[in-house]
């Protein structure tokens, strides 16, 4: 019996190896597509393009995280060295939805992409916040207070300029109650189905075990203690982003995406 | 005997439950779910072009004010409005690949007439710094913008429903639980449809 299962298994070696062979070469020959290298989010201030001093950019991340504690909105600015061949707009949406940003329930996200050797920038807003900041709004809001100074050279103040007027535009806005109203939800994700598959599983494995050893008499341990999962493993994504921790460290998205809301401009 | 006959039909029940929840996780329930899915991503493309449609009249009377001797061009926006309306547009429009390719050639046309309507408007200076045309303007540019991301979400999720109807597992699923679903039409890259037209000032 033993036998024949390893030769079985020797059989079945080579195959296993043609057909891993196989998945590496589909996933060699579809790399060049998917092959879009965003910079990791690192703090609510990404500088790959390094146009910000770090003090510049502690500073923009210490008001973006005071923002976010008083209303949860993620507001996060990036600024890339390359918009890698394709539109600002592409860029930032693919960029937003990577990041994931703002709250996977509200959605409320805003990204200020700036892709200083393109001399592209874009403001996409999140699928929550659309209503609040409005195209209009964010083409207002690069033409009149970013694109001036970007034109002088003066990054630091664009961006600055640039984040405060979101800033006051949904804070204004924040406080009419009106916009909780329009909140897009997402539908539940996958983790969900495979919590709930995995609770019940759990469940109906345990009333069956107690229904055999209940009727025997016989109570054994094994149907119990071994099978305690704790529940709160799976549900990391939900408690994802940080609230008491110091800025940059730890910072993630929430969870939400992006319809392509917003607008872009050059300079 | 009683009690190992109850015993016996709770097994029954419970392997059922079991056989169900085990069914849903190797697959079954992905045809449907894709499908769901797949029609959502329509409807928000559906939803983004009408939102161009109900843009335009604005539009068109915005720069009719300061730009009247462009009828022609406004004229050609107007009219491929109305054929772009006239096209029902349903959730059954995605099996059916004569419908679709009228859609799309439809919202084609549109696309180009606009196009050309904001290339005229870099003749009118006047119009340009109009703060009614830059807020519409603004706009219709993120409504283009929107388009893109619709029509690239709903690619992407008629593919994942189309391979999921065509490989195997999923194909003999279908073939035995959901003979009714069919492989969804996608948009095909025609000449200039896919891109924004570019609005720039």
């Amino acid at each position: 019996m033993v036998m024949a299962w390893n030769k079985g298994a020797a059989v079945a070696q080579p195959r296993l190896t043609w057909g891993f062979l196989a998945l590496l070469a589909a996933s060699l020959f579809f790399t060049p597509v998917l092959a879009q290298t965003f910079p990791a989010l690192t703090g609510r201030v990404v500088d790959q393009a390094n146009i910000l001093k770090p003090e510049e950019r502690a500073a923009l991340d210490a008001k973006l995280k005071a923002y976010e504690d008083k209303t949860s909105d993620q507001v996060v600015v990036a600024t890339v060295s390359s918009l890698e061949g394709t539109s600002v707009e592409d860029y930032a949406n693919r960029l937003f939805r990577a990041w994931q940003l703002g709250q996977k329930k509200n959605n409320n996200g805003v990204l200020l992409l700036v892709a200083p050797n393109d001399r592209k920038l874009r403001i996409e807003v999140g699928y929550g916040l659309e209503g609040a900041l409005t195209d209009a709004l964010s083409k207002v809001i690069i033409t009149t207070a970013i694109a001036p100074q970007f034109q002088k050279g003066n990054f630091v103040g664009g961006i600055d300029a640039g984040v405060d007027a979101i800033l006051s535009i949904l804070t204004g806005d924040a406080e009419q109650w009106q916009r909780k109203a329009e909140v897009r939800e997402d539908p539940s994700s996958n983790m969900d189905a495979v919590i709930t598959f995995l609770i019940i599983a759990f469940v109906i494995f345990q009333v069956y075990r107690g229904l055999r050893g209940g009727g025997s008499g016989v109570r054994s341990q094994r149907g119990s203690s071994p099978w305690i999962i704790s529940t709160g493993s799976g549900s990391g994504r939900s408690s994802g982003w940080s609230s008491g921790r110091s800025s940059g460290g730890g910072f993630s998205g929430g969870g939400g995406s992006s319809g392509g809301g917003g607008a872009s401009g050059s300079w | 005997m009683k009690a190992s006959l109850l015993r016996n039909r709770i097994r029954i029940a419970l392997t059922g439950m079991a056989l169900a929840v085990g069914l849903s996780a190797c697959g079954i329930n992905n045809v449907p779910t894709l499908e769901e899915q797949a029609k959502a991503a329509w409807s928000e493309v559906q939803n983004q072009y009408q939102r161009r449609t109900d843009l335009i009249p604005n539009l068109v009377e915005t720069v009719k004010g300061f730009a009247q001797q462009e009828r022609e061009v406004l004229i050609q926006v107007t009219e491929a409005r109305a054929r772009a309306t006239q096209v029902q547009v349903d959730a059954s429009t995605v099996n059916d690949p004569e419908k679709f390719r009228q859609f799309q050639e439809a919202q084609g046309q549109l696309s180009g007439a606009l196009g050309r309507l904001l290339a005229t408007v870099e003749r009118y200076p006047e119009l340009k710094s109009n703060a009614n045309f830059l807020a519409l303007q603004s706009q219709l540019e993120g409504t283009e913008n929107r388009i893109a991301v619709a029509r690239r979400d709903y690619i992407a999720s008629v593919q994942a429903y189309n391979t999921e109807l065509r490989t195997i597992p999923g194909r003999w699923i279908a073939a035995v639980v959901y003979p009714d679903a069919k492989p969804m039409e996608t948009f095909t890259a025609t000449a200039g449809s896919d891109k924004p037209p570019a609005v720039k000032f």
